[in-house]
């Protein structure tokens, strides 16, 4: 069987470090909010509907809270309060929050103790109301298994929901496990959730309550045609992550794009907002059984995927030790990397090959995540086929979990209906003809690939090392993360981040951390 | 090197000259079929293909066929009379670059640039300006005569324009790389005419660049260069410092 030396003490050691790391940003996380937070903490108790201008009331509650410099007591604090001043429900309460001639101050009784109990059924509500959707989701899997692994993932991304909703069933006759909607570019800076069905959306759709619904519909047709199980995913990021895993929870999607670094990196969002928000997002994420999909491979896209591998491997430990703190097990974890070296390169693939089969190795219980080449592809159609076979090559030798698959129109347009036929089908072949090939092979002691491994792994130590010395904080500052450089109050979003108050209350996030 | 283009209406090479052979694939809402492979057929004929060949039909998805033809087109293009035009630049040396700045200009030369309106893709302005840069080509952050502000993604137009203008940027640099519904087009002719309203369109080198860019686009939208795929960041840096610098002796006009 394929394997190459991996130093168990070292994989060990860096695990040891990346907790450290994870350590001393999950203190500060432990001490503050954000409005982000706070909004899906009061859409998980049901609060739902936008204002004339399209403000979701959420937004409208947490806002008004915010600017009186109260939210860092926690919305929930004055949800609370407002059941117990008389409010109906959980709608009426969020309303009065929003709209009420006054604002609730939070003097006097009822204290956090009584606003908490107030808020106790329907604490179990949104649990339920989570919990519901991830039994939905396992019986019908238990009914319907998924396809062998790898699983073939493709994406869809006409802007038209109804559209891309076709295009998801069309893609699952033709083979696919996994179907993405691509998002709107736009809404990772978005500080609110659209709402409502998106049938003309730039570079995508929105991620929408409604839009979810229609996917799911659609898959959940595909899954009873085709006897087969389908995932859906979407994106868990950008400046409401935690208010996108919720929807995702209760809508019952199968993955979510979610990364700890990723917004700060490639979106700039705020350092001290993507930490506090990728914690909650994953703490639903973690209730709901979805699996996350890591944006390792990304790095591999600014910075070169030679030289910078190892920065993929550390930032996978990284990501695990978050994900572990956010109660995440290691089968939900989609951790990613790619196959994005120059193909020109003399052996390139040896090189790829020791990566992907490293990764394995060291994260054995984690569904990882394949993502095809996508830099070097030039729009000569022809040679980018057979450049995504040798990357399915390598998925199914090392055994990849998730397979997003490369497409041969990747630098020219949005997938075609017909390429990602031709895309599934030479898979499928790639697959199929070397199903067992992990199983045969053996790579040369001290060879290419084995020396490779040893590289990569040794480069990751020293720099997890690097990065506890200086922490998280100061690496990012300095480019330690596909090349890119961040500081700790700059970047978007920074403003809706609060430091709890000492009697900050939030009922629903202490019970999915199981306090 | 290529042969000189030869002074007669071209057709399409494929095993001979003039046999005019292409390959076109498509998909019809069609399942697969006699009526299917008539229509894929008949598909081709119209767009001027002779004895088309349906080598491939197959169902891509329910109620579709994918459909690979060959055949012959009777078209000929005459290249001779085509006048396109190009960004033309002799590509010169990092010592060359360095040189002429300090030499012509004796300071550095401000360049400000990022991916503007929705757009969130900065792998091509990260790739021109970024000390990384492109296939083993180095950005302009690399320069010493470059003084670089890479402004990134989802900048807006007029905070791209208030940047440069307090820069006094010698040249803005546009990346647009979504293009649904011609939005790149779009954000680009805003940007040109928001620096025209503020009277300093003149002050300063507008260069456009991304996957579905060229010159003559560039040039229609009001840009002073187009920059599509394939473009090296030593591109962009001999482009700047001649026109900013003055040009060689031995560059064409």
């Amino acid at each position: 069987m394929a394997s190459v030396p991996m130093d168990v003490r070292k994989v060990a050691r860096c695990r040891e470090i990346a907790a450290e790391i994870a350590d001393d940003v999950q203190r500060y996380i432990d001490s503050h909010t954000t409005v982000g937070v706070e909004r899906t903490i009061l859409r998980a108790y049901g609060a739902e509907g936008v204002d004339d201008a399209g403000v979701p009331l959420a937004n409208t509650a947490v806002d008004r809270y915010r600017e009186a410099g109260l939210l860092g007591r926690g919305i929930s604090f004055f949800l609370g309060r407002a059941l117990l001043a008389g409010a109906a429900n959980i709608q009426d309460a969020a309303e009065r929050l929003a709209y009420a001639p006054d604002i609730d101050r939070g003097d006097g009784e009822p204290g956090h103790h009584a606003a908490r109990e107030a808020l106790r059924p329907h604490t179990e509500a949104a649990l339920g109301r989570i919990d519901r959707a991830r039994q939905e989701r396992d019986a019908l899997r238990l009914r319907v298994p998924a396809a062998d692994t790898p699983h073939k993932y493709v994406i869809v991304a006409t802007g038209n929901i109804y559209d891309d909703a076709l295009q998801a069933k069309a893609a699952a006759q033709a083979g696919a496990d996994i179907v993405a909607v691509i998002r709107a570019t736009a809404q990772s800076l978005l500080d609110y959730v659209p709402h409502g069905a998106t049938t003309e959306g730039y570079g995508g759709t929105f991620a929408t309550q409604e839009n979810f619904r229609i996917i799911r519909r659609a898959l959940d047709e595909a899954v009873a045609e085709q006897g087969r199980y389908i995932q859906q995913t979407n994106y868990s990021s950008g400046l409401c992550m935690a208010e996108i895993a919720w929807m995702a929870a209760v809508e019952r999607l199968d993955m979510l794009l979610n990364d700890a670094m990723y917004g700060i990196l490639f979106r700039d969002i705020n350092m001290c907002r993507t930490f506090i928000d990728q914690y909650v997002s994953r703490r639903f994420i973690a209730r709901a059984g979805i699996v996350i999909n890591t944006g390792e491979d990304n790095y591999l896209t600014t910075a070169d995927a030679v030289e910078k591998a190892h920065t993929v491997l550390a930032s996978q430990f990284i990501n695990e030790a978050f994900a572990l703190r956010a109660g995440l097990r290691e089968e939900q974890m989609g951790l990613g990397h790619a196959y994005e070296i120059d193909p020109w390169l003399p052996d390139s693939f040896l090189l790829e090959i020791a990566q992907a089969q490293l990764i394995r190795q060291i994260f054995d219980r984690h569904p990882i995540k394949w993502m095809p080449p996508t830099k070097h592809k030039t729009g000569d159609i022809f040679f980018a086929h057979v450049h995504d076979a040798m990357f399915d090559l390598v998925g199914i030798a090392t055994k990849q979990s998730i397979e997003l698959l490369g497409m041969f129109s990747e630098a020219i347009q949005n997938p075609l209906l017909m390429d990602r036929y031709l895309a599934l089908k030479a898979t499928r072949y790639v697959h199929g003809a070397c199903r067992h090939l992990g199983d045969e092979i053996e790579f040369k002691k001290d060879g290419i690939v084995a020396r490779r491994a040893v590289q990569v792994l040794d480069e990751a130590a020293s720099l997890l090392e690097e990065v506890r010395r200086e922490s998280i904080w100061e690496a990012i500052g300095r480019g330690a993360f596909a090349d890119v450089k961040r500081t700790r109050t700059g970047g978007k979003g920074y403003a809706g981040v609060l430091e709890r108050a000492p009697e900050y209350t939030n009922p629903l996030l202490t019970a999915l951390e199981g306090r | 090197m290529h042969p000189t283009t030869p002074n007669k209406p071209l057709r399409a090479y494929g095993d001979r000259e003039g046999d005019g052979m292409v390959q076109l694939s498509f998909a019809l809402q069609l399942p697969p079929g006699a009526r299917a492979r008539e229509a894929a057929k008949r598909f081709a004929e119209m767009h001027g293909l002779g004895d088309p060949i349906v080598a491939t039909m197959e169902a891509c998805a329910e109620g579709f066929s994918f459909f690979v033809v060959y055949g012959h087109s009777p078209h000929a293009v005459d290249a001779a009379n085509i006048d396109v035009p190009e960004v033309r630049t002799a590509a010169l040396g990092r010592e060359d670059i360095e040189h002429r700045i300090k030499a012509r200009l004796g300071r550095k030369i401000v360049v400000v640039g990022g991916c503007t309106g929705s757009d969130a893709h900065t792998v091509g302005i990260d790739a021109i300006l970024n000390y990384k840069g492109y296939a083993g080509d180095k950005g302009l952050e690399s320069y010493k005569g470059f003084e670089v502000y890479n402004l990134g993604a989802q900048v807006e137009n007029e905070q791209l324009a208030a940047r440069a203008r307090a820069l006094r940027a010698d040249a803005i640099l546009v990346s647009q790389v979504i293009t649904q519904r011609n939005c790149h087009k779009e954000n680009g002719r805003a940007l040109v005419e928001l620096l025209e309203r503020e009277g300093w369109r003149r002050d300063t080198i507008l260069l456009f660049g991304g996957p579905r860019v060229d010159h003559q686009l560039a040039l229609e939208l009001g840009f002073d260069a187009g920059f599509g795929p394939g473009t090296k960041p030593s591109d962009v840096a001999s482009f700047l410092v001649e026109r900013i610098c003055g040009p060689l002796a031995t560059s064409p006009a």
